[in-house]
């Protein structure tokens, strides 16, 4: 049975295809597997399996994160205030992966609505990191990248607003790929802020992002912001970076990240070297005002979306002395956890009357400024890479009381959220946290322009691939 | 910088009823995070137009044909106070 689990999503769909291997075998073994969590990373998961159906992944066992509706399964985005609901509808993207076969296998722990970098912001409390159970599996994702480093899941879907896909991936050691702006439907994708919310695959290697996202891209009539990737995207298969072009951030903040870290970026650039690609530096100049740009569009967004959370039509109400507005301030104020109370504060003073033009204007100014900053660069730059987050996984609690400490987790995923563009996590090696500790995965994210999702996941594959990392949590690791 | 009268302004747009010890806190963080914030204060910006969208779309057009909605039934067996056919709310104009 654990050689079922070791098998890569890629390899077991082409197995179940040939026959070699059954639905049902395969999937009774994640699910046993799932039900051995210790790491509070489900939410929910499933005791049988669903309708099948035939396709590229069938017989894949998916965890899905609890922001995606699921037709009459409990969603709760990580939030009190949606505690039981169950939707009327399927989520466009978990739709299309069922439709291509695969079996959803669980609902997993995230941050509230999504806004998070440790998944602490749950109402139903933090999800543990396989590597350290003392340590954070980052956020706001941080069910599905612990679900699949963690071998309770073959792979998972999460959503990336300002890093939430990268920045868990990197925690834990796992391929995380936010997609371009619109690549796939954000249709039944719970809104945190709406024009950088994207959904995309966190798995144990990049061939099998390829197969998520390739089941999950394209235009959807109920998305009008949906694009799709023309072409559709095919399994990578390259093996060098030869006449490729690699930009490093001139101002990469050299004093805010870890020691460590730095050191297996660094590696991680000779590596791209031996594979034939060519590193310099490029100016990004406006990639540092990204998290405050970030921070008053997001909150803003986020507070105009969380108005309909009032309980009226769905989830919960808290009745008051009063009138109808008591009622609303009574649920909201029961409803919501600090830190989405906090970005709704902060949002809705973004946008309050006479703080607009001095905030959320100037923030949008800053974006349009960071987007061209990246348009410059490729044009003489395939990629531009960084490392995935300043620091390796941090303690439980460790910055719970500091929310501007916790913001500058996203100082690197960030700017790519604003600009739009393709971005992806790799594992690239381990680390020691500054002050010592056993060593723990490292990310290496590498963005990529608009729509060029292919060319992003070919480089990614065979740096992959010359990396090897094949590290597991428990060997060694203090897991 | 922000003052508590500020956040309690704030907090009542935002329909949020705030503890006495959260309006305290909540002051103090937002005013951290917005002193950071105010760096960008810096950047000449006056030509840049904002971005409000980063993918340039044109009009998404479909044909606008009728489709069946939710059922009335399923779609109240969510609501926290249903009643006759619709959501019940407390009046707007309670005696307070």
């Amino acid at each position: 049975m654990t050689e079922l689990l070791e098998m890569s999503v890629a390899e077991a769909a082409t197995r179940i295809q040939a026959v070699e291997l059954s639905r049902e075998e395969y999937f009774e073994a994640w699910r046993e597997a799932a039900a051995q969590d210790e790491l509070n990373a489900y939410l929910w998961r499933a005791e049988d399996r669903a309708v099948e159906s035939d396709g590229p992944l069938a017989g894949v066992p998916i965890a899905i994160k609890d922001l995606f509706c699921t037709e009459a399964i409990q969603t709760t985005a990580g939030s009190r205030i949606l505690e039981g609901h169950r939707p009327l509808y399927t989520a466009t993207a978990v739709r299309r992966l069922t439709e291509a076969g695969a079996e959803v296998l669980g609902k997993t722990n995230m941050d509230e609505f999504a806004m998070g970098s440790s998944n602490e912001n749950s109402a139903y409390g933090p999800v543990r990191n396989p590597w350290d159970r003392e340590r954070v599996p980052g956020g706001s994702s941080g069910g599905s990248a612990a679900v699949v480093a963690g071998s309770l899941a073959p792979c998972a879907i999460g959503t990336d607003t300002g890093g939430s896909i990268r920045q868990p991936a990197a925690l834990c050691g796992v391929v995380g790929l936010k997609p371009t702006y619109g690549a796939i439907s954000r249709y039944g994708m719970i809104a945190f802020a709406s024009s950088l919310d994207q959904c995309g695959p966190l798995t144990r290697n990049v061939a099998d992002a390829a197969l998520l996202l390739a089941a999950m891209q394209g235009r959807d009539p109920c998305d009008s912001t949906s694009l799709g990737i023309e072409g559709g995207i095919k399994a990578p298969s390259r093996e060098d970076l030869k006449g490729l072009r690699f930009a490093v951030p001139a101002e990469l903040g050299g004093d805010t990240i870890e020691a460590g870290v730095r050191a297996v970026f660094e590696a991680t650039l000779r590596r791209i070297e031996e594979l034939g690609g060519e590193i310099a530096e490029a100016p990004l100049p406006h990639a540092e005002h990204g998290i405050s740009a970030y921070y008053m569009i997001a909150p803003a967004e986020a507070s105009s979306n969380l108005a309909r959370y009032d309980g009226v039509r769905y989830g919960m109400r808290v009745e008051a002395e009063g009138d109808v507005i008591e009622m609303y301030e009574a649920t909201r104020a029961a409803g919501f956890g600090d830190e989405v109370k906090r970005r709704i504060m902060l949002g809705t003073y973004a946008l309050s009357s006479g703080y607009y033009e001095a905030y959320y204007g100037r923030a949008q100014r800053v974006r349009t400024k960071i987007a061209a900053d990246f348009a410059a660069a490729f044009e003489d730059f395939d990629f531009v890479v960084t490392p995935t987050s300043p620091s390796v996984a941090f303690g439980l609690g460790e910055k719970t009381d500091d929310p501007l400490a916790m913001y500058m987790n996203d100082f690197f995923t960030v700017p790519m959220s604003l600009a739009g563009i393709p971005a992806i996590s790799i594992p690239a090696g381990l680390a020691e946290p500054d002050g010592g500790g056993p060593r723990l995965p490292v990310g290496f994210q590498i963005a990529a322009p608009a729509l060029a999702e292919q060319r992003l996941l070919d480089a990614a594959h065979a740096l992959e691939r010359a990396i090897g990392f094949d590290a597991k949590p428990g060997e060694g690791s203090g897991g | 910088m922000i003052e508590r009268e500020q956040v309690l302004h704030v907090a009542k747009l935002a329909r949020l009823r705030l503890s006495e010890p959260e309006l305290e806190k909540m002051a103090g963080e937002l005013s951290g995070i917005l002193e950071h914030v105010d760096r960008i204060g810096e950047l000449d910006l006056d030509d840049v137009p904002p971005t409000s969208h980063v993918v340039e779309l044109e009009n998404v057009l479909r044909p606008d044909e009728p489709r069946p909605s939710w059922p009335r039934e399923a779609v109240l067996e969510q609501a926290p106070d249903p009643a006759e056919g619709a959501f019940r709310v407390p009046s707007p104009q309670a005696e307070a």
